[in-house]
């Protein structure tokens, strides 16, 4: 639903596939020839088998000098000693083999190592930038010679243009930025330049980074590529998107992972329609693959759930602010589902909730905003059914419900869950659009933060 | 973008992509409002032509149906909103198709998920082209009193208690749709209510920004204030920071940006919204909430203290005196629709059609109560389904046997008979499966495969009461009524009928009494006895032994018999056969390729 980081192997692959195919007319210097590889190396594979298989499908790898590195979406991985240049591939078996499944924290992230990249090592003097970064009215696109890990230290000598949507990509739009190449490069980076920018539109990029890019027997050769692709385009990019989002999701958990101590709430958010001051995170290792299913193909409307702490160590917005009702975000229904797809939907949120009761009280939030089209009732009846479903695991993990909706038939829907409460004997509470949603937070924080 | 106004008390819209409820909720709103026109003056719905039925207050009006946007432009050149309802997939496309047509001037559009790359074409060409895109992903915008895209707002009592049904002072403008419509009933409790509100949508790049309608709301003298709600992510606010501190924006503005609680996470999370990502301190709540508040808007210090900002601005404001007051109007009571009636249980209305033998609403179809896995694990024959739907009860399987020797039978008999000429001369005529085979079923009546239904009633009738063949038979010939289910065009004394033969020994073995059969054999004995053709034929035999079946199966009682063989039910038997073999005579001739046929002259009698 928006922009998605890829892992650099996807980065490099995309660029070097759909190079070849789009520039055509460009010149055959913007084709990219570089080897590359992935090892993702999980669950019962051993290292040994996956790195045989792995030489039979690219024989280069046992004739050439390697690089390796983790490639999970973050930086600084040279800074952190993760990445190994210049060895072969024995070497590279062992270097995966003793960082595969170590913790790194990464910006109060931790999380294990899954995934490396590994792509020839490429002795080189010249180092260039280029970025492409989509925005609001055009494209801009910034180029240096002299990039790498200082550019930040360099940034003034980076050279920007910014193209507007309705213009083409010319060689007088690309000129200011290679105006003070050497001559024998600046056709050839020019037309790299040109080149990228077709694969970036057409594959609906909306970021590209190659920090740095080098000339190998004066070929352009990326070194270091970050990307963001628009997933919202997956259904024009299908065969080339699926791959890498499906691979993708895994390395997403890593970025999800977090180790939050704030407190020992749990709170639960069945929201319906776009409440942003209130949204819970949660965070979880496992993706729930029967509602990404619902979510993605079978309906219109929105189901949106990140499950941030699958053990149920929860935090409180008991912020910087005072009483900030500013919770995080993480379970969201729009677009007027219908009941089927809410009971499926409110199964794995109460799955989640309900797992591995501790004795503490928990509390679920239910409903949202005052819906504009969303029928309350026949969303409610959904979740009523997966209430009741799950009527044992609530009791055991000591769950306090609040309701908060209006909307359409939201009379109905609400006096459903006070029957229900009353029903269950769970303790329910229901409000509609007359109290505000931060105000229920607050006595959902209250009861939780209550020793009892 | 700037300049003011969007719409009207008369702004009317084209509506793409056929959808009942949105567009009935902006015809209520018109008339809450006490517009003298519709907002919706034509649909799109590619691909189909006509007109929709909607109601406008208690009447019902007829908006017409085009099949282009192009079309629907031409026919209503007045019209100059378009409102887009097309799919993710669909809707860039379409709503530069719209842009394009000189008549529009403004374009919302609704769907979630438009690639970035999409839209921004759709931005390009509205800047240069002077249009305004509002979306995607939102559910639009109203002008209270005026007009109102879509869903927007929602029901019509949440219209009634945020008295947007006419106009107060206030220009709102908030990413989520969601979230507008809180707000809008926040801005009703503490001022005198909307004048415009407008949710630009949650995508990383609107089409129009937040503060594109506030410099809007700014030019628009009937707005006196201006409140906010932004949200995380993108750099959009720091426009409106821009046009607070070159002094563009003359009007209170009170804005919140949410999302403050992003800091708590120290990675990137993706909230409900594309461009609501927490990247960057730039784009953090916090970070845009101080620069707007340094900018000099009113900015609160946590979204529930929002509330009383909004209220307190608005107070000074009606202090200074800016604030002309409001004359307040009640709404016209909008008439409840009959299934929102029934639903909550307020009225009650009859139906208008009985149905009780199969029920299509549960998880597979019924037939008299069996589901169809039953019917297809069970092993059931086109026999079954037939007593299901028929007779409503699931007979033995002899007797359901017996129906598919019957249906065997009667399939077909060749080309010559009258049905199967009717319809192989349809045929190459050049005429469709189904008026072909009607031509020939339309044949079938007292003549043709009627007597089925007659050999039944007659036997049936003469043996209850008891007359013996021979009175059975004089009786029929005083009445001057041949006895139906006897005599045969070939067949002889010495040489019956093989189906009849073989429909007998059936009988015999599988049914437990064939006493009606065993009277047509009197019959039979007695009218061989004046003339050999006048044997029992095919429609007598299954006629007697339906009864056989009827009577001898202990499954219907004496009033279910008079009743099926009184509405017919063995002509049915009849028809359902005989359409096999009529539907593969059409095959057959089509098949053939056979042309026109046109009977020989000579072979008319032609006289006077």
């Amino acid at each position: 639903m928006a922009r998605k980081k890829i892992r650099e192997y996807d980065s490099k692959r995309l660029l070097k596939e759909h190079l070849k195919r789009l520039v055509a007319s460009i010149s055959r210097s913007a084709q990219l020839r570089f080897p590359l590889s992935s090892s993702s190396t999980l669950g019962s594979v051993t290292e040994a088998t996956d790195f045989a298989e792995l030489t039979n499908k690219e024989p280069w790898l046992s004739s050439t000098r390697l690089v390796v590195k983790p490639d999970m979406l973050f930086g600084k991985r040279g800074k952190s000693g993760l990445v190994a240049l210049n060895l072969d591939l024995a070497q590279v078996a062992e270097f995966v083999k003793a960082r595969l499944g170590v913790e790194v924290e990464m910006g109060g992230c931790k999380a294990p190592i899954t995934t490396f990249i590994v792509e020839p090592f490429v002795p080189h003097d010249q180092e260039y930038y280029l970025s492409i970064v989509s925005d609001r009215l055009g494209c801009t696109i910034s180029f240096s010679e002299c990039g790498g890990i200082e550019i930040e230290e360099n940034w003034d000598k980076v050279k920007t243009i910014n193209l507007p949507t309705e213009k083409p990509m010319t060689p007088e739009t690309c000129a200011p930025l290679i105006a003070t190449l050497p001559l024998e490069v600046r056709g050839k980076i020019g037309d790299f330049i040109k080149g990228a920018f077709a694969v970036f539109q057409d594959l609906d990029f909306s970021f590209l980074e190659m920090n740095p890019f080098t000339l190998v027997n004066g070929e352009p050769y990326p070194l270091d590529m970050r990307g963001e692709l628009d997933d919202t385009a997956a259904f024009k990019n299908f065969k080339t998107y699926t791959f890498v989002i499906l691979k993708n999701t895994q390395v997403r958990n890593f970025q999800l992972l977090h180790t939050f101590r704030v407190s020992y709430l749990y709170i639960v958010m069945l929201t319906g329609g776009a409440i942003l001051s209130f949204r819970c995170l949660w965070k979880s290792t496992k993706p729930h693959r029967g509602l990404h299913s619902l979510v993605d193909e079978k309906t219109s409307a929105s189901l949106k759930f990140t499950v941030l702490n699958p053990k149920g160590r929860i935090w409180t917005m008991v912020g910087d602010l005072g009483y900030a009702s500013e919770l995080g975000n993480y379970a969201e229904y729009s677009g007027a589902p219908n009941e089927e797809e809410v009971l499926q939907y409110a199964r794995v949120v109460l799955d989640c909730a309900t797992a591995d009761p501790d004795g503490r009280k928990r509390a679920l939030l239910i409903g949202g905003g005052i819906a504009n089209f969303t029928d309350v009732a026949a969303t409610f009846n959904g979740i009523v059914r997966a209430l009741k479903e799950k009527e044992s695991k609530l009791k055991a993990s000591r769950m306090h419900i609040y309701v908060r909706r209006g909307g359409p038939n939201y009379q109905t829907g609400l006096a459903r869950m006070r029957a229900l409460g009353e029903e269950l004997g769970i303790p329910l509470e229901v409000y509609g659009p007359e109290a505000t949603m931060t105000g229920i937070c607050k006595q959902a924080i209250d009861c939780i933060m209550s020793t009892a | 973008m700037a300049t003011g106004q969007l719409f009207s008390r008369t702004t009317q819209a084209l509506f793409y992509n056929y959808k009942q409820l949105p567009i009935q909720r902006m015809l209520d709103f018109d008339f809450l409002c006490g517009r003298e026109t519709p907002s919706v003056a034509g649909i799109i719905n590619p691909g189909s032509e006509g007109f929709q039925k909607l109601f406008f207050g208690q009447e019902e009006i007829a908006i017409p149906v085009h099949s282009s946007i192009e079309a629907a432009s031409a026919a209503h050149p007045t019209a100059d909103v378009f409102i887009n309802f097309a799919s993710f997939r669909s809707a860039a496309a379409s709503s530069m198709a719209a842009l394009k047509q000189p008549t529009i001037r403004v374009v919302a559009i609704i769907a979630e998920g438009v690639p970035e790359a999409d839209t921004k074409q759709l931005i390009a060409y509205a800047r240069s082209n002077n249009k305004v895109v509002i979306g995607p992903a939102t559910v639009g915008g109203i002008q209270a009193g005026a007009f109102k895209i879509g869903d927007t707002a929602g029901t019509i009592d949440n219209i009634i208690q945020s008295k947007l049904y006419r106009p107060g002072s206030v220009g709102f403008v908030s990413k989520s749709g969601g979230m507008s419509n809180e707000l809008y009933n926040t801005i009703a409790r503490v001022t005198d209510g909307i004048y415009e509100g407008i949710a630009i949508g949650g995508d990383v790049f609107p089409g129009s920004t937040l503060s594109d309608h506030v410099l809007r709301f700014n030019n628009i003298p009937q707005v006196k204030m201006v409140v906010v709600l932004g949200e995380l992510g993108g750099r959009d606010e720091y426009s409106l920071v821009e046009a607070l501190k070159q002094g563009k924006i003359n009007k209170p503005v009170v804005a919140w940006v949410s999302g403050t609680c992003a800091r708590l996470f120290k990675s990137e999370v993706q909230f409900g919204h594309a461009g609501a990502k927490s990247g960057g301190e730039m784009e953090s709540a916090q970070a845009k909430n101080q620069a707007l508040s340094e900018a000099g808007a009113v900015v609160p210090t946590s979204y529930e203290a929002f509330e009383t900002a909004i209220k307190e601005t608005f107070e000074k404001l009606h202090e200074e005196g800016k604030i002309t007051p409001v004359k307040e109007v009640a709404p016209p009571q909008i008439p409840e629709d009959l299934n929102t009636a029934i639903k909550s249980g307020k009225v009650r209305a009859p139906t208008h059609i009985i149905s009780t033998i199969s029920d299509d609403r549960g998880e597979e179809p019924c037939y008299a109560g069996v589901p169809m896995s039953s019917i297809v694990e069970q092993g059931y024959g086109v026999g079954d389904v037939i007593s299901l739907l028929w007779f409503k009860r699931s007979l033995p399987r002899y007797c359901t046997h017996f129906i598919e020797i019957c249906i065997m039978l009667c399939a077909d008999h060749g080309p010559c008979v009258s049905g199967a000429h009717n319809t192989i001369v349809t045929a190459r005529a050049g005429k469709d499966l189904v008026s072909s085979l009607v031509s020939g079923l339309l044949t079938i009546g007292p003549r043709f495969g009627g007597a089925i239904d007659d050999a039944a009633r007659y036997f049936k009738d003469a043996y209850d009461r008891g007359l013996t063949a021979y009175e059975f038979v004089e009786d029929m010939k005083k009445k001057g009524i041949r006895v139906p289910g006897i005599g045969h065009r070939i067949k002889r004394g010495d040489n019956r009928d093989k189906r009849v033969e073989l429909l007998q020994r059936f009988a015999r073995t599988h049914f437990p009494s064939v006493k009606y059969m065993e009277y047509a054999v009197e019959v039979e004995t007695y009218t061989l006895s004046k003339s050999n053709n006048l044997v029992l034929n095919v429609d007598g035999a299954i006629g007697s032994l339906f009864l056989d079946l009827l009577a001898g199966s202990g499954m219907f009682t004496k009033q279910e018999i008079d009743e099926i063989v009184q509405i017919g039910y063995l002509n049915g038997l009849f028809v359902l056969a005989r359409s096999i073999g009529l539907i593969g005579h059409t095959f057959d001739q089509k098949r053939l390729k056979q042309p026109l046929y046109r009977h020989p002259w000579e072979d008319v009698l032609y006289t006077k």
